[in-house]
């Protein structure tokens, strides 16, 4: 393990140069997701160096950590003390960073039930276009003195600013997890997730897959040996493995190089009419799919269905990752932008 | 700070006289108000020590009315300040002497319950506790749940991103918004996501949420519903010193609990509620504390269990659960009602709203118990403790002189020394005009600058709500000022000033 390591200067420094000469950069952790964003042009700012938990205080659940610090290294930490990231954060890679997990904002099998990565940020530390370094929100559960800067920075892909530190709600762990199968094709499985959804069940996961429907419970031993009475389905025996799989992308459903769509809809969206295979998350809420369809048809659809499409992995072309934005929505992005990186050097991403 | 009531220019006069006229141009006579008599109730909001009367008050009830008067007022230079209900507490719908208050209170309507889906979409004017009773039939509620949900609207719950009671198992507005539509400054219609779980492009749900009306008019919100839980309980548990009463509730979360509600009363609270409610608190009390637990009946059987055994260890004097649903309400009735009940207690009361590590409980309390002797005034505490988000009552009456400043200068004392411990000026209230000079202790001057060009990416003239929420650099510097010449600058050891 490598030792924490606080570089905030250094960084700052090198934003401030880099302004100075308009010179554009790309924020690098481990590179774990750079398929999602392409590659970005620019002069790289390793943020790897930056390293290490600052605080961890279970009793106060909360923890904050340098943007370099290893996903592995925290997760370790919080689970030596019974806790756990809600958000079930996907690492698509060993090195995964915080920062890089936060900028790209994505959620794991226990989103719909626990929250998204933004829900669980509290406050962040990151050093603006301008090189400045900035914090917004704290270590506290609810604070609104100023605006959300921080829940803004989760998603932005680093376009708004560097991540230096990122301060996190954790929860403890649930004593007792079960995986239920049940044999169903994939119309009555969102049908069933749904209905589900609206009792009051432990859940923690739902996904349909091939012809089966998965669905975790999470409580404690007496409460989830009281839901699954009542759902009844067949026990999984690796169920924690099944549900990495799928938060990783290692499930066989994803292993070839056709473009992979996700699809965000409203959880109770009727199967959504393109060629191509699905794989259905999040209660019905996130349908992965692999399609070589047109990228207008895709997200026509996933518009029709009330949500949006992003061309996730294996885009055949540059530019083609994010649903465009409606015009005026669109040039506050861009002003916001501008607010945050006014000489625009941080990670061009395509989406803004 | 009492009603200000400047004399008009007739100038000023005649500008007002135009743009009411303009306004009737598209609205009804009726809906735009410029008599003295009835701009009187929009003087304040929750925060009654600011009272301003408005210029003008128009009362739209069509998206494309707000527009008009957006786009109207954008082009005059004329300050707009949206108002819900009016029971904020940090001044927010504070009115402005030269610019419209724009009342949403017109927009009352639930527009759809997609119980498939677990959405509610409203308008923003629909009082919070409306979508709880409109989703009840289907088993379903809107989890944010602040005190004054009987009277204040969705609209001010996601401009304020308010919190309450159940917020530490189910999160604050933020948590539970799926989809917004508002108005910017210039009359544009935006639209953010819906009944999926997320949106694309910069997460402006989240932005949006807890800004104070100052980057948009929020029109339409599309809300989570939750399924109700199959059964929630209570225990009270009682303590004879606050630090056991603090440190319990470290314990319980340290025990893996997350309650549905965790909150704490001391004895002025106590005692001034079970004089007006009869809730059966324990008067002696030192503190007491709240803890609800809600899940499947398995679930909350073994949780009460163990959450008794805990509390007892913890030195609690004496645990009691609810024998049944009548007594479970009747214990959170006396906590519901605590506010109104400390309001019998003195003529004024001046709501806090600190958010603090919870591990510091103790000591922050002792410290306004502390303030609270040297200034001679009462401070009662009722606050959500799982959060660590305090709500010290500070009892005085405004129609004794210099009784208000005192006031406000104790609060800004409690205040500083949350931020002083790693915590925060506003848990749920927001800043507003109240917090204003505050928010120089909390920020820097870069951070403030940041958020001064945020501001101006969606309303670039500064026309919306101005002078509230984020305070300029020069007053900062003045508020600065003002501390060192009073040989009182705070904590000025800590890094974060
Ligand atoms: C007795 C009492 C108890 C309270 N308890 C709690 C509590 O437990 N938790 C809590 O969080 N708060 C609490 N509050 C404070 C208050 O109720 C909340 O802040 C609430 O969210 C305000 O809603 P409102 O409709 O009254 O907003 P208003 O007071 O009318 O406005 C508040 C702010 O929101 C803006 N605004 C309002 N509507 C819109 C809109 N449509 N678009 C854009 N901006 C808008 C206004 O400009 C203003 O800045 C309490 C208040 C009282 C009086």
């Amino acid at each position: 393990m490598k030792e924490d390591n606080d570089i905030s200067q250094q960084l700052a420094e090198a934003v401030k140069a880099a302004a100075q000469k308009r010179t554009p950069l790309t924020i690098t952790g481990s590179g774990s997701k750079r398929f999602y964003a392409g590659d970005i042009e620019g002069e790289k700012l390793d943020v790897t160096g930056h390293r290490g938990i600052v605080s961890y205080e279970p009793t106060e659940l909360v923890v904050t950590a340098r943007a370099g610090t290893p996903l592995a290294e925290l997760e370790a930490a919080l689970a030596d003390k019974g806790q756990m990231l809600a958000f079930e954060p996907p690492w698509f890679g060993e090195g995964a960073t915080l920062g890089g997990t936060i900028a790209c904002g994505f959620s794991g099998p226990r989103r719909p039930y626990a929250g998204a990565a933004r829900d669980f940020v509290l406050g962040t530390r990151i050093i603006n276009g301008k090189g400045e370094i900035l914090r917004f929100g704290g270590e506290v559960m609810k604070n609104v003195a100023g605006y959300d800067v921080s829940r803004l920075m989760v998603g932005a892909l680093g376009s708004l600013g560097v991540l230096l530190e990122v301060s996190l709600k954790v929860l403890p762990k649930p004593a007792r997890e079960v995986t239920l199968c049940f044999e169903m094709p994939a119309d009555k499985a969102i049908q069933t997730m749904n209905t589900w959804g609206a009792q009051p069940l432990p859940l923690s996961a739902a996904c349909h897959a091939g012809e089966t429907l998965y669905v975790r419970l999470s409580g404690t031993e007496l409460g989830v040996q009281a839901a699954r009475a009542k759902l009844g389905g067949k026990p999984m025996d690796k169920g924690n493995d099944f549900w990495r799989e799928i938060r990783e992308h290692r499930h066989s459903f994803f292993q070839n190089d056709v473009p992979l769509w996700r699809l965000s809809v409203p959880p109770a969206a009727l199967p959504i009419d393109l060629p191509g295979k699905w794989l259905i998350d999040w209660g019905g809420a996130q349908r992965w799919l692999k399609s070589d369809a047109s990228a207008t048809d895709i997200r026509m659809q996933a518009e029709k269905a009330g949500g949006h499409a992003t061309l996730f992995r294996h885009a055949k072309q540059n530019g083609a990752t994010f649903h465009p934005l409606p015009a005026q929505l669109a040039t506050l992005h861009q002003n916001l932008k501008r607010a945050f990186d006014p000489d625009g050097i941080m990670n061009r991403v395509v989406a803004v | 700070m009492s009603t200000v009531l400047r004399q008009q220019s007739p100038e000023q006069n005649a500008r007002r006289a135009r743009a009411a006229a303009q306004l009737r141009e598209f609205m009804p006579r009726a809906a735009v108000l410029t008599d003295k008599e009835d701009l009187h109730p929009y003087e304040c909001d929750g925060l009654s020590a600011y009272r301003r009367l408005p210029w003008i008050v128009a009362l739209p009830d069509t998206v494309e009315q707000v527009g008009r008067i957006l786009r109207l007022c954008h082009e005059h230079d004329i300050p707009v300040v949206a108002r819900g209900a009016g029971t904020g507490l940090s001044g927010g719908a504070l009115p402005l002497e030269d610019g419209v208050l724009l009342s949403l209170s017109k927009f009352n309507r639930i527009l759809e319950i997609d119980t498939a889906n677990r959405t509610a979409t409203v308008e923003p004017g629909v009082r919070n506790l409306a979508i709880t009773d409109a989703a009840a039939p289907y088993g379903l509620y809107y989890a944010p749940d602040p005190s004054s949900q009987l009277a204040c609207s969705i609209g001010g719950n996601v401009a304020e991103n308010a919190g309450g009671v159940h917020c530490l198992k189910y999160g604050l507005t933020v948590h539970n918004v799926l989809g917004l539509k508002f108005m910017t400054m210039d009359g544009e219609l935006i639209t953010l996501g819906g009944k999926a779980l997320d949106i694309p492009g910069y997460d402006l749900l989240a932005l949006m949420t807890g800004s104070e009306g100052m980057l948009g008019v929020i029109v339409e919100i599309t809300v989570k519903l939750l399924p109700k839980p199959e059964r929630a309980q209570v225990v009270l548990a009682v303590f004879d010193e606050i630090e056991k009463a603090g440190d319990a509730v470290a314990a319980i979360i340290a025990g893996g609990f997350v309650p549905a509600g965790l909150e704490m009363m001391d004895n002025l609270a106590i005692r001034a509620t079970e004089e007006y409610v009869k809730a059966g608190y324990p008067i002696g009390a030192v503190a007491i504390l709240l803890c609800e637990l809600d899940g499947t009946n398995e679930e909350v059987s073994e949780g009460i269990a163990q959450i008794r055994t805990l509390l007892l260890k913890q030195g609690a004097a004496e645990v009691r659960t609810a024998k049944d649903e009548a007594e479970r309400l009747r214990m959170w009735a006396g906590r519901k009602a605590a506010f109104p009940a400390i309001g019998r207690l003195s003529p004024d009361y001046y709501c806090m709203d600190g958010t603090i590590p919870r591990k510091h409980l103790a000591k922050v309390l002792a410290r306004i118990g502390e303030l609270s002797k040297e200034y001679g005034l009462g401070v009662a505490n009722v606050f959500h403790a799982g959060d660590g988000n305090l709500h010290p009552l500070i009892l005085y009456d405004a129609s004794k002189p210099g009784e208000l400043e005192k006031t406000e200068d104790l609060g800004g004392k409690i205040l500083e020394f949350c931020v002083a411990v790693g915590g925060t000026i506003t848990g749920e209230h927001g800043v507003g005009v109240e917090k204003i000079n505050q928010m120089c202790i909390q920020f820097t001057r870069e951070e403030l600058a940041q958020f001064h060009a945020l501001k101006a990416a969606f309303d670039p003239k500064g026309l919306l709500n101005p002078g509230k929420a984020v305070p300029t650099l020069s007053r900062c510097a003045e508020f600065g000022r003002m501390h060192v010449h009073g040989g009182k600058l705070v904590y000025p050891d800590l890094e974060r000033f």
